[in-house]
């Protein structure tokens, strides 16, 4: 395998930003002189709908180009999804798995029967709707990602909110977005406390 | 000077068609190429071009109006998918025989029904015999290379025939990777002014194109076509490795990747090759298994003899086919197998990946596998399988 090779799988449903989200972090890793790919797994593309996405970081060249089968991070956008997507799959010993949700994650824990791993949540949605006014968790989710893991750090996420996004949202927007980051940090849940 | 960027696939090539400037480019929208032609539409309407874009009404027209440009003298460039380039067909044929050095990327979709908008090859399979260069890429730094060299083999005039740039939909498409790009001034320097005497438009010698040719000359036309198909095959390899010394990384017809001391050796095309070469690796680690990978860069021309070559002293290949022809098996191995008749060892086809369905790193390794154990047993059987297909 490419060294250092690390690989996260996003659960999200269509419209939640789990393709950007994948992208602005794989981005992130490549500005910090890494090597990454992102890589959204459409189905027929509508808001709503379950959809994967990929993002894979390596200290040299990424040849592999199938889907993350055996990820080290899972992230879950949207908590509806526990009930009717393995996303636990293939998750590795020592993987971590993180979702937007309101429940604790011992409450995750038992609803999907896990052992071993590592799981933390956060309530992104409510975060997302003070910060920016919508229900968009993404950005959010980057943050707690950056707070478990730190496989990026939150200078660069912050310079790839304004370039990612920039064209699209107001200034305010942006900002929101930012602050969002930052408190997706202090806020996410560990099962230590 | 070069630059590491964070590209997809289609921004990629679209990128690459930006330090082009082509004169004309005319293109129709269809997933998934959509996206690259929305990014060149961009720098065509921020003034990074001086490109003529022609939006049209359909695929068909796209490529008549890029035919019609290049027999004008233009440089010309298109982009399509799947359906898209179907309904280019008849058209295909014509842009070949006038020898129109058009560029093409094609976003690899697979072929309707049932409708399906992800990757598979039965789209530029298909069109492998209208007259066209296919050059195939593994990641996002090839379609951008290859985007680049096929305008020098297009224009060379021991070839003067159009290219496709054939990269993987979605797989590639749609995913990000970090590739290296050169500056403008660069890109330029490389591809060089496009001149075509013969145009359209010299009306000091004024010429026809595209005229009537029954039982006295078609066939003329057509021994002409073989014979440049024939001289690319020297071209994509010059080209390729003068790239190389301009950006160090050097093109050939194929790649082979581990086959000196190979036992089995899988032969491909497109982004599942970086996955077979990752199976390789991780199967002669852990398993003790001489594997290979022979990858498949320019499928037309077909390089056979360097095939051969590449090949010889490897007991057990398996050819990977991303698409069918139906009644016959995977249209690469039967092209493989015809060009080793003289040499041939025991073969076996896979046929994968249709329609987007995904190609595991444990699913190449098992490609891997059944080779070693045919090449055990002796009994390279069945010769054609499906890998990853519900019965």
């Amino acid at each position: 395998m490419s060294e250092g090779l690390l690989e996260i799988r996003w659960h999200g449903r269509g419209g939640q930003g789990a393709k950007t989200a994948a992208a602005m972090v794989a981005e992130v890793a490549m500005e910090a002189g890494k090597y990454a790919q992102a890589a959204p797994e459409y189905g027929a593309e509508r808001e709503g709908a379950p959809i994967k996405a990929y993002t894979r970081i390596a200290q040299d060249l990424i040849r592999v180009h199938d889907a993350i089968y055996y990820p080290d991070i899972v992230v879950v956008l949207d908590d509806t999804l526990l009930d009717t997507q393995q996303v636990d799959s293939g998750l590795s010993e020592d993987g971590i798995l993180l979702v937007n949700t309101r429940k604790s994650p011992a409450e995750v824990r038992e609803l999907l029967g896990l052992e071993g791993r590592r799981v933390y949540t956060i309530d992104a949605t409510s975060i997302a709707l003070d910060e920016i006014g919508r229900p968009i968790p993404n950005t959010v989710m980057i943050g707690a990602l950056l707070a478990v893991t730190g496989v990026v750090d939150l200078e660069h996420i912050e310079k790839s909110i304004d370039k990612k996004l920039g064209g699209k949202l107001s200034e305010g927007m942006l900002k929101g977005n930012k602050r969002a980051v930052e408190r997706a940090a202090e806020e996410v849940r560990g099962e230590d406390g | 000077m070069s630059e590491r960027m964070a590209l997809t696939g289609n921004d990629s090539a679209a990128y690459a068609l930006k330090q082009i400037n082509p004169d004309v480019v005319a293109a129709y929208p269809i997933t998934p190429q959509t996206e690259l032609m929305h990014k060149f539409a961009a720098y065509v309407a921020d003034g990074d071009v001086k490109t003529e874009f022609v939006t049209v009404e359909s695929e068909h027209s796209a490529m008549s109006a890029v035919v019609g440009a290049s027999l004008a003298g233009a440089r010309t460039c298109t982009a399509t998918s799947a359906n898209g380039l179907a309904l280019m067909w008849e058209i295909l044929y014509i842009a070949a025989s006038c020898r129109c050095p058009i560029v093409m990327p094609v976003i690899n979709r697979a072929l309707s029904g049932p409708i399906n908008i992800h990757c598979d090859h039965s789209d530029t399979m298909g069109a492998r015999d209208a007259g066209w260069i296919q050059l195939y890429s593994e990641n996002c730094q090839e379609a951008y290379d290859n985007t680049i060299q096929a305008v020098r083999i297009a224009e060379h005039p021991d070839v003067r025939l159009p290219v496709m740039v054939c990269l993987d939909g979605f797989i590639l498409s749609h995913t990000l990777e970090s590739l290296e790009t050169s500056d403008d001034q660069t890109v330029q320097n490389f591809i060089g002014e496009f001149e075509r005497p013969d145009n359209l438009l010299n009306v000091d010698h004024a010429e026809t194109f595209g005229a009537f040719a029954l039982q006295n000359y078609y066939f003329e036309f057509k021994k002409q076509q073989a014979d440049a198909m024939v001289n690319a095959v020297a071209v994509v390899q010059g080209i390729g490795s003068e790239y190389g010394t301009l950006t160090g990384r050097p093109y050939d017809l194929l790649e082979p990747y581990r086959c000196d001391d190979a036992d089995v050796v899988l032969v491909g095309l497109g982004s599942t090759m970086g996955t077979a070469k990752q199976a390789a690796d991780d199967l002669r680690e852990e398993e003790g298994l001489k594997c290979g990978v022979l990858k498949v860069r320019c499928f037309r021309p077909f390089p056979g003899e360097q095939l051969c070559q590449a090949l010889k002293d490897v007991p057990m290949v398996g050819v990977m086919d991303r698409a069918i022809s139906f009644g016959l098996g995977g249209p690469l191995f039967h092209e493989v197998r015809s060009a080793r008749y003289d040499a041939a060892g025991p073969m076996m086809n896979f046929i994968y990946g249709l329609g987007g369905r995904d190609l595991s790193l444990d699913d190449a390794g098992e490609v891997f596998r059944t080779l070693a154990r045919a090449g055990e047993s002796g009994r390279a059987e069945p010769t054609v399988s499906y890998v990853g297909v519900r019965e």
